[in-house]
């Protein structure tokens, strides 16, 4: 016999990704899945971020990471609450494992949680873990043609950082195309040139987590 | 490699609709696979034929269906092709949304 099926094969995932959304939506928590491969910079702009904002924005961090705890006990210095997820190998983190991890947070004093997932720009854009928005970094050094490369990670992406801007002089990127491409993909997208280590632009990548987060706090609100 | 998660995935749907229906076996599966999705097909046929061993799924036929990036335009109305991942409007210069192509869905199923 044959039958008809119709159901999304991530469709579990969804079902628990609504849920942890719902909950961040009731704590009016604004939730960011950060993404990028790895070594583009995202634990060292969280650094940044959480030494620019700590004391503005009440700030906690989900790590995602192969088996290592070396991002998290990079973020606990800052004295934010810090939760390490090991993926054990997996490529990506998933609704569930978020879920699981969340009970550990005290979202009613909290205002931010970034999720910084596994270092990958394929796998972690098929799995919605129930963020408000996904931000991904791309470093120069990966070159200029990685957006349409991986056109869905900047698709679903409302911000892309370019970070490591300090070195453009010393590569071919082409700051100008890459911006061309991701605006194609995403039109719309916010794309912001970055350098964690001089920290030029940093301040527009501030205020653009202020107003998510200021966003989010009036939605529920009203 | 999310593949093995989406075989994973495929399997519970594919057991799930075989015990309802009071099936002994599954014998092929239909997928619908969107073309912007990051799913690597020869992958995916692979983790999903060593995880079937010993399943009613054993020996399975996966077919894979693509479906083409379509988008509808809100601005003058078309709906066209997406092509080279550009979603702006090519008549009007407005933004494309998507109405196909973001597929990871279970189509059909046979079982006996």
């Amino acid at each position: 016999m044959e039958i008809q099926v119709m159901q999304d094969i991530l469709g579990k995932n969804d079902e628990v990704a609504a849920e942890n959304q719902a909950l961040f939506a009731a704590k009016k928590v604004f939730a960011l899945n950060l993404l990028g491969s790895p070594g583009a910079g995202k634990t060292t702009l969280l650094e940044k971020t959480m030494a620019a904002l700590k004391d503005e924005l009440r700030m906690a961090v989900i790590e995602g990471d192969l088996f290592t705890t070396k991002d998290a006990d990079r973020i606990a210095r800052y004295g934010v609450p810090v939760i390490q997820i090991n993926t054990s190998g997996g490529c990506h983190l998933d609704a569930p494992m978020v879920q699981s991890v969340l009970p550990r947070l005290d979202l009613d004093a909290l205002d931010l949680v970034v999720i910084e997932n596994v270092g990958n720009l394929v796998c972690p854009a098929e799995f919605n873990i129930g963020e408000d928005e996904k931000a991904v970094v791309l470093s120069i050094t990966e070159g200029d043609d990685k957006p349409l490369k991986y056109p869905l990670i900047f698709k679903e992406s409302a911000v892309v950082i370019l970070n490591k801007v300090d070195i453009l002089p010393y590569t071919n990127f082409n700051l100008e195309a890459a911006t061309e491409d991701i605006g194609t993909i995403h039109p719309g997208a916010m794309v912001l040139p970055v350098s964690s280590t001089t920290e030029e632009g940093l301040s527009a990548w501030y205020q653009w987590l202020r107003q998510a987060v200021q966003k989010k706090r009036e939605g529920y609100s009203e | 490699m999310h593949e093995m998660a989406i075989a994973e995935g495929i399997l519970d749907i594919a057991l799930d609709y075989a015990h309802k229906n009071e099936a002994e076996h599954i014998r092929k599966i239909g997928l619908l696979l969107g073309e912007m999705t990051g799913v690597e097909t020869e992958a995916l046929t692979f983790c999903f034929t060593s995880l079937v061993r010993g399943t009613m799924a054993e020996g399975a036929e996966l077919a894979l269906k693509r479906v083409p990036l379509i988008g509808h335009c809100a601005q003058c109305g078309r709906r066209q092709p997406i092509r080279h991942y550009n979603f702006i409007c090519p008549a009007c210069g407005g933004g494309l949304a998507i109405v196909s192509g973001r597929e990871l869905r279970v189509e059909y199923l046979e079982m006996e």
